[in-house]
């Protein structure tokens, strides 16, 4: 086949992946992604525990070991078959404290203690290298297999040059889709699905070269069985040991994995799929590995005594002359190995950019700060880390040589990230484990499997010299790197695995036995262990006294969350208060969500850290210091039903207390209003009395009567002006207005609003931000209704704005079937204890004199917004007065 | 409030459920590990291809039982459904 045929497939098969992740993201941008979240996709995701390693590895690994293999298979199945135990909690904690990454959930678990999640991060990196090196080195083999098989076409390229080109392009799309926002939930529905598109492909490419070698090159079961027990592979014996340790080995890699706790806990959307994945995940593996062992002995009888193993599913079709097929197993190979480098990098850079690179940050800028555009910071270190993360994988690669055989290096990998078994397990089931716990043991585990096994495994005199290897360093033979202890003859990894996990367990049980755990360890322990009992038994860390306002907060939510994100957030947790508006009250619980809901984005240290900086210290109550040394978690399961009702009591008193307050403000503005409109319809009638007075006398120059019957004209004018704005709003509230509702485009209103707005203080010389092809769209509604309300904003800006040189923004989105339409000036903004009041009929902030009118437009705007079935709202955290306009795309008659 | 010492018998039925689900690994770890048994004493007379074919054999009959469990389970769930996390933004999604 020639190699740019070859280049041509992958580059066409990168590229549909590309559009699907394209089209799911813009599909759930619009809330249309339903059908992505199924327990089906979520599995397939999962797959991403096959990498190319198990592709062609496993074939290899079969040719040389038997049945050994399985083990890499069987371990993930009991796990998934025992999610009931482990996997259900692990989810449910992920989901509960927005865990973005393993890392971040020992972190968070241990008192949000961000050295250890420089820990876990390190650790992760060092052993995910040489994964990653691993997969390129295999993309880069299976090319050279195609570019040798023919001396047409390209000639072959040199293998460096293959692996850089490959570790670019995977950088640049996983750059693209993995960071192209700040997911509030890190979670990348584009690149997932893509992930389980590449699933089915490896599945199909496995499956279809297996049913080519048992029944087009054999002769169906009986005689592979046959085969098999004729082969080298019937001398294979099951060796107790590798055999139980692998299983644990790869049953621990499942859970601990970078990208396997991506797929399975961060991008998880539903607890429910897990269900279906504990039975469908293991059918998967199943699948993928029914023909391993068939392929692996027919290679064994066809290829030339010589051949790799770990290319027969590529070279068994290619020797039978099936290059069609052989190009399939070709893209499962390559999705199995971009699948793989994608989901990891991903994961690894949410490590770095969450635990290494924000909090070094944080800690340069002076406590209290608020910090600048964030968001921008941490896309720009999480691209940053994606492509050091390849550029390292590359240079693993180029650094081993890529000889050695494929299972080892997966395995030293395994080995590597099983070290946060313990940690993790005693994290989760374990309230007395404790930081320093922790720390102990990941560090023993991780220096002994450096010393053991990932050391050695750049061959000798790389590292550790030929001499250490013999005989121990400094000649002490019990400190030798394979034979630790005076422990011989065991197997090289079940040696590392082994004295590297129990030393790692003892460590970490001794640590936690030790040491006392600070209160926010105490209070985490007890959140994650007993996650699933009734109350989410929250750390409750914040005190109410701090004081920092709501606004600060949302100040820096939008600059963490987006706008419209940070927004929407504040909204609904100030409706779960009982309050209007974006402002909910600053109190521990509301604090407590805000920091889960940034840890989504941030991680749970930096998280709590910029909290604190806004917030002063976290404080533990004594209530639940108590709460944690006495157990009153089941005593609280008893009052839960108890205390339900005093939330909801006190929730209503508040809006009780909420609403009381505006009536006393109201009346009070009523009575200012009354004696304003006795006086403003008391001064037309007193004229008009004087001048008709004047007229009924008769003998006056025909002038005169002229000058006198135009002052009574305007004064009358003047009146049922008054009048108008009086009966429009009761018809308005009344609801029996009439609409006339066609397509208009809201820019021809815009422009309306403008001119007709330029008549109020005319002297005045605004500057007008637009954005001119965004407001070009249709909108069916009342044109002339909109109009109004648009007129209103526009001269009450006119009027207020305070600014020397006044500006006005009018910033138009369209999202979903909903328009909305931003105003805002850059003057000093509405005092807040004024926001709640502005809507309210008869209100007016200013002076009345000032003002003009009767302190009825908004009360109108806000009563026409409502028929229109939008709203209006004062949109706080601005640079100035703000006012948000929101309206459907299209609006039914009701 | 005191939690009731006994069950009615759809409770009862759903708790069985849940330790059959909390079972079933410890099965599947002793039918793994069981061929290591067998291997050891008469490893002149083993054969690679029935240990494989028992080793998938029980992997799917596992399979099947986690599926009937996980149906049952999670229909059982629906009729009290967990408390969801707190999640207000990601409905939106």
């Amino acid at each position: 086949m020639p190699f740019n045929l070859l280049v041509f497939a992958s580059l066409a098969y990168v590229t549909i992946l590309f559009g699907v992740a394209f089209f799911v993201e813009r599909s759930a941008e619009r809330g249309a992604a339903g059908w992505l979240r199924s327990p089906l996709v979520y599995t397939l995701s999962l797959s991403v525990y096959c990498t190319a390693w198990t592709f062609y590895g496993a074939v290899g690994y079969a040719a040389r070991s038997g049945l050994e293999f399985l083990t890499i298979y069987l371990g993930p199945t009991i796990v998934f078959i025992g999610w009931w135990w482990l996997l259900r909690k692990l989810v449910r904690i992920g989901r509960q404290h927005r865990v973005t990454s393993i890392a971040d959930l020992i972190s968070s678990r241990f008192g949000k203690s961000n050295l250890l999640g420089v820990i876990v991060t390190v650790m992760c990196v060092t052993a995910a290298t040489p994964y990653i090196a691993l997969q390129l080195q295999l993309v880069t083999l299976s090319f050279g297999v195609f570019a040798s098989a023919t001396a047409d076409g390209w000639a072959k390229p040199d293998g460096d040059v293959t692996a850089i080109w490959v570790a670019g392009g995977l950088a640049v799309f996983t750059i693209l889709f993995g960071t192209r926002n700040l997911d509030a939930n890190e979670q990348h529905t584009g690149v997932v699905t893509a992930i389980a598109i590449e699933a089915v492909v490896k599945l199909v490419a496995l499956v279809a070269v297996g049913i080519f070698v048992v029944w087009g090159i054999a002769d169906g079961p009986r005689d592979i069985l046959a085969r098999i027990d004729a082969s080298d592979m019937a001398n294979w014996h099951m060796k107790p040991s590798r055999w139980t340790g692998l299983i644990f080995l790869s049953a621990a890699a499942v859970i601990c994995l970078p990208r396997m706790f991506q797929v399975l806990v961060v991008e998880n959307s539903d607890e429910r799929h897990l269900a279906t994945a504990s039975w469908a995940f293991p059918l998967y593996v199943l699948m993928m590995s029914l023909f391993v062992v068939p392929i692996a002995v027919v290679g064994l009888e066809l290829m030339p005594a010589g051949a790799n193993p770990d290319l027969f599913v590529l070279t068994v079709p290619l020797s039978q002359g099936q290059g069609s097929l052989a190009m399939l197993a070709f893209l499962g190979g390559f999705s199995s190995a971009t699948s793989m480098v994608i989901v990891a990098s991903i994961a690894l850079a949410t490590m770095v950019s969450n635990h290494i690179v924000m909090p070094f940050w944080l800690s340069l800028r002076p406590a209290r700060a608020v910090p600048g555009d964030v968001r921008r910071l941490i896309l720009l270190s999480r691209r940053l880390s994606i492509a050091a993360i390849l550029a390292l994988g590359y240079a693993y690669y180029r650094g081993s040589g890529g000889s050695a055989a494929l299972a080892a290096i997966g395995l030293i990998s395994f080995v590597g990230v099983a070290q946060i078994l313990p940690a993790m397990m005693g994290g989760i089931f374990w309230r007395g484990a404790t930081r320093t716990g922790a720390m102990w043991g990941l560090c023993i585990g991780f220096a002994i499997w450096a010393y053991t096994l990932f050391f050695p495994s750049f061959g000798p005199d790389a590292v550790l010299s030929a001499e250490v290897m013999a005989n121990g360093p400094f000649g002490i033979a019990w400190l030798r790197p394979q034979a630790l202890f005076g422990v011989h003859g065991m197997d090289p990894l079940i040696h590392a695995l082994f004295w590297s996990v129990s030393l790692n367990t003892v460590a970490f049980c001794a640590g936690s036995l030790l040491t006392f755990p600070n209160p926010v360890e105490r209070v985490q322990g007890a959140a994650f262990v007993n996650v699933f009992d009734a109350a989410p038994a929250n750390a409750r860390g914040w005190s109410e006294q701090g004081a920092a306002g709501a606004e600060d907060f949302l100040v820096m939510a939008q600059r963490i969350l987006g706008d419209d994100e940070a927004l929407g957030f504040f909204e609904a947790q100030a409706g779960a208060q009982g309050k209007s508006g974006y402002l909910p009250d600053p109190t521990p619980s509301f604090m407590e969500q805000l920091e889960r809901r940034l840890a989504g984005s941030v991680g749970a240290a930096t998280a709590h850290a910029m909290i604190s900086q806004i917030a002063g210290r976290a404080a533990v109550s004594v209530e639940d210091l108590m709460a944690v040394a006495n157990e009153a978690a089941q005593i609280m399961e008893y009052s839960n039903k108890l205390e339900e009702q005093q939330e909801e009591l006190s929730r209503t008193a508040r809006q009780l207390r909420d609403a009381n307050d505006k009536l006393t403000q109201l009346s009070v503005q009523k009575d200012a209003f009354l004696s304003q409109i006795s006086h403003e319809l008391r001064t037309p009638m007193t004229s008009i009395r004087a001048f008709s007075e004047i007229l009924t006398m008769g003998d006056l120059p025909p002038d005169m009567v002229t000058k006198y019957g135009r002052i009574i004209h305007d004064e009358t004018k003047r009146l049922t002006r008054l009048l108008d704005d009086l009966l429009d709003l009761s018809v308005l509230e009344s609801g029996t207005v009439q609409l006339n509702l066609d397509l208009h485009n809201l820019r021809t209103m815009i422009d309306g609003a403008l001119q007709s707005a330029g008549h109020t203080r005319p002297e005045r010389s605004f500057v007008i931000h637009r954005d001119l092809p965004g407001e070009d769209i249709f909108i069916r509604t009342d044109g002339d209704r909109l109009t109004q309300v648009f007129i209103n904003l526009i001269s009450n800006a006119r009027k207020y704005c305070d600014s020397d040189a006044p500006e006005l923004h009018i910033s138009v989105r369209r999202k979903g079937g909903r328009v909305t339409v931003d105003f805002i000036d850059n003057g000093s903004g509405i005092a807040k204890d004024k926001q709640a009041l502005i809507f309210e009929k008869f209100a007016r902030l200013t002076d009345q004199t000032k003002a003009g009118g009767a302190g009825l437009g908004l009360a109108i705007c806000r009563e026409v917004m409502a028929s229109l079935g939008g709203t209006i709202a004062y949109l706080p955290g601005q640079w100035g007065t703000a006012f948000r306009v929101t309206l459907p795309l299209r609006m039914e008659r009701p | 409030m005191k939690k009731p010492l006994f069950l009615p018998p759809q409770g009862y039925r759903q708790r069985r459920l849940r330790d059959a689900a909390r079972l079933l690994p410890i099965l599947a770890v002793f039918l793994i590990i069981l061929p290591m048994l067998w291997g050891e004493e008469a490893s002149d007379l083993r054969r690679t291809s029935s240990d494989g074919i028992y080793l998938f054999a029980v992997w799917l009959i596992l399979i099947i039982i986690a599926a009937l469990l996980a149906r049952r389970l999670s229909s059982a769930a629906d009729v009290t459904p967990p408390s969801p996390p707190i999640s207000t933004a990601k409905d939106k999604v």
